[in-house]
């Protein structure tokens, strides 16, 4: 395949989630200090006990120093430059539906996210995040009704702060690395959610992250809790505007599976990815981490990354109840300059726990695609079991696939098994479907869809859909 | 007006010439067969015409349907109404041959400017298509060519022209890799897609497809041209006495 330059220029990405919305902020200077996070925290009137885990967090990061070891390059980022709390004016935490600024309303709307409940997709619940701060969260008091608390991690921090203080940090602790330390001591807001024993969430849950100031950073908190023997299905996804310069998103998530409950988490990312030259686009830093606390619990991650000048992400799972299972499928895709070093950990403690690993790849233009994954199996794990399978698809001259599996095997009773393909589309499949009147975008666009199908199948149907369209519309530009 | 004309058509691959100076000309609801031996450019001639890029021409022209044929995109070439049964069909892994089939058929809509065909009204479209060749639904969602069987995959190309419905069907090899039946339910295929106004171009090395199908003009390309052409009796006779007796001619 050729991709000519001028071709490709000609048919430079549309990002159609590119705008800004003009709505004042109330947004702090730049710069980071222990002032600032008093300052973020006071904000938030937040409990004393987590005042003090911030500024626990914040002292570690500055011993800390940034990673270097993962396959992604990007200059220095300045953490002074950086503005930690941006919130629209008028909404200084969750409000009801009715009171939130219609600005606010039309912007979510225009995303194809109506936060009106009587509009909003069927068997979807939202909690809706523009820049630090959650603005709405619907569907809230169907699911209280169960006992499911699905609310902004601020909310939760006044309301449930019992339950937050046991279990934030308890899968992602602030030492775990750079970013997640840093994520600790400023994070402004995320979603909470709790599922009781026995039920079944009758409806997806979903956080909508929207990035809207500029040189502002996004730094959110995502806690769910799955009690024995209940059932969630969760899904994100995220938009920023068009901008020359990076901006920085370093999130935590934790997922906690107790005896018998299931986690199926999905995401859908398609932050700002700068343009066809680079410029621009989301820095992509986090860190995403499920414990399946309890025996015979299920965790699963799905990711469809199209977004962001840089992703960098790793979700895993930590495999500690006997007979637990963990999955991860993901589709990352890197088109023009863009760089992904994603993939996940697996880590087997209970016995008879099992793992399958499906990543699929797909680099175009100047795209650098990485898949670095850990499986681990510790001593205690007899009978474990893994599959990892990673695929990479090239297209064109000029991008790159790497795949990084590291293997840790300390129980002889462990069976593990990987595989990995590259591949390019054929002159003869692109040749075959434009002989069938299909042009040679949505030929690409179609062998893509087809190298991906495994893992879209896994996407809640509505966002398989968008997932489609997404794929295709990252690959514009891509093809001669 | 002709729906092809082919003039002293000179086409080189990877600069060998393999066309020299080839002559053809189809009327509307013809259908012609091309034989001869292999390596005589027989998939060349087609993959041509399909506008496949190897191919390049060096003399001659093209006219389809009265248009410059030569400087259409393939797909847009497939919007006109060309249609090729690939030689070997290649295996899109991951892809339903229902949406396939359904992606290109849209696409011809879009390119006649029609709207598209609603999902019940293609459904049914296509299970009267399918119905006749002997293929399943669950086979229409298996992903295209992927463990099909040669014969499997030539009836899936005879599918996709039933269901696209063109105006030139080029049908390379469509018989080869076939059983007895399996070639009786093609053969009965393509008769059902004979009308005044649909022409086939059938491309084959064994009369068998022929007895069946009796094509209008039977043309025999050796050495890059035809260097004769006739009727049945000429198929026959290409049974009985194989090419060898026609080197002569042909140099």
């Amino acid at each position: 395949m050729n991709d000519t330059p001028a071709v490709a220029s000609a048919m430079a990405r549309s990002y159609k989630y590119g705008f800004v919305t003009p709505i004042e902020s109330d947004t702090i200077p730049q710069g980071l200090d222990e002032e600032v996070i008093r300052l973020i925290s006071f904000k938030k009137q937040e409990p004393e006990f987590m005042l003090e885990w911030r500024l626990a967090a914040y002292r570690l990061w500055l011993e800390m120093t940034e990673p270097n070891w993962s396959s992604v390059r990007y200059p220095p980022i300045d953490y002074q430059g950086i503005s930690y709390y941006s919130a629209p004016v008028g909404n200084p935490g969750t409000v009801a539906l009715e009171d939130v600024d219609p600005a606010l309303l039309a912007t979510y709307e225009k995303l194809g996210i109506p936060l009106d409940e009587r509009l909003t997709l069927a068997g979807v619940a939202v909690d809706a995040v523009f820049d630090s701060v959650s603005v709405a969260t619907t569907h809230q008091k169907k699911l209280a009704e169960m006992g499911i608390l699905f609310c902004s991690m601020s909310e939760a921090l006044q309301k449930h702060g019992a339950l937050v203080h046991r279990y934030l940090g308890s899968v992602v602790p602030p030492e775990d690395n750079f970013f997640a330390a840093l994520n600790a001591a400023v994070f402004s807001d995320g979603t909470f959610c709790y599922i009781p024993p026995g039920v079944r969430c009758p409806m997806e849950l979903s956080t909508y992250f929207r990035i809207n100031a500029a040189r502002t950073g996004q730094f959110e908190r995502t806690l769910i809790i799955a009690d024995e023997y209940s059932q969630v299905g969760y899904l994100e996804g995220c938009s920023a505007p068009q901008r020359d310069r990076n901006q920085l998103h370093a999130a935590v998530v934790e997922l906690i599976a107790m005896e018998g409950a299931e986690i199926a988490y999905s995401t859908v990312q398609n932050w700002y990815p700068g343009d066809a030259e680079g410029r621009g686009g989301i820095y992509n830093f986090v860190t995403k981490r499920g414990e399946c606390r309890g025996d015979h619990s299920r965790i699963s991650w799905t990711q469809v990354e199209t977004g962001s000048a840089i992703t960098w992400k790793y979700p895993s799972v930590i495999l500690r109840g006997a007979g637990s299972s963990g999955r991860f499928h993901s589709v990352a895709l890197t088109n023009h300059h863009q760089q992904a070093d994603t993939g996940t950990k697996m880590i087997h403690i209970g016995p008879n726990t099992s793992s399958t690993i499906l990543s699929k790849g797909i680099s175009a233009g100047h795209g650098h695609n990485a898949y670095r994954g850990l499986v681990k199996v510790l001593p205690g794990a007899s009978g474990a079991r893994n599959h990892s399978q990673c695929d990479s698809l090239l297209l064109g001259e000029h991008c790159s696939a790497h795949t990084h599996p590291y293997l840790e095997v300390k129980n002889h009773s462990a069976r593990v098994e990987h595989e990995a393909t590259t591949s390019r589309i054929s002159e003869d499949q692109l040749f075959y479907c434009r002989q069938r009147g299909l042009s040679n975008e949505e030929a690409v666009s179609l062998i893509v869809n087809g190298f991906c199908q495994e893992v879209l199948r896994e996407l809640p149907m509505e966002f398989s859909v968008e997932a489609r369209k997404l794929l295709a519309v990252s690959l514009e530009g891509s093809v001669g | 007006m002709n729906i092809l004309e082919i003039s002293n058509l000179h086409v080189a691959v990877m600069d060998k010439p393999i066309l020299r100076g080839l002559e053809l000309e189809l009327k509307p609801g013809e259908v012609h067969a091309i034989m001869g031996p292999n390596g005589s450019g027989k998939s060349t001639l087609a993959n041509l015409l399909a506008g496949r890029e190897e191919c390049q021409v060096t003399a001659g022209s093209v006219f389809y349907q009265g248009e410059n044929l030569l400087v259409m995109a393939p797909e847009e070439r497939a919007g006109k109404g060309l249609f090729l049964g690939f030689q070997n069909p290649v295996e899109l892994p991951g892809i339903s041959n229902v949406r396939l089939l359904k992606e290109a058929f849209n696409a011809r809509q879009r390119h006649r400017g029609l709207p598209a065909m609603d999902a019940l009204a293609f459904r049914d479209h296509l299970d009267q298509r399918s119905k006749r060749l002997g293929l399943s639904g669950e086979w229409l969602l298996r992903p295209v060519n992927v463990g099909f069987s040669g014969g499997e995959k030539k009836r899936n190309e005879l599918l996709q022209m039933m269901v696209l419905e063109p105006r030139l069907a080029i049908l390379d090899e469509i018989d080869s890799g076939l059983d007895i039946d399996a070639l009786a339910l093609v053969a009965e295929g393509i008769n059902a897609m004979r009308d005044a106004q649909r022409s086939m171009l059938l491309i084959t090395h064994y009369p068998r497809l022929l007895d069946l199908v009796h094509p209008d003009h039977v043309h025999v390309l050796m050495e890059g041209r035809i260097i004769l052409s006739g009727g049945m009796a000429l198929a026959q006779d290409l049974e009985k006495q194989g090419y060898g007796w026609l080197e002569e001619v042909a140099t």
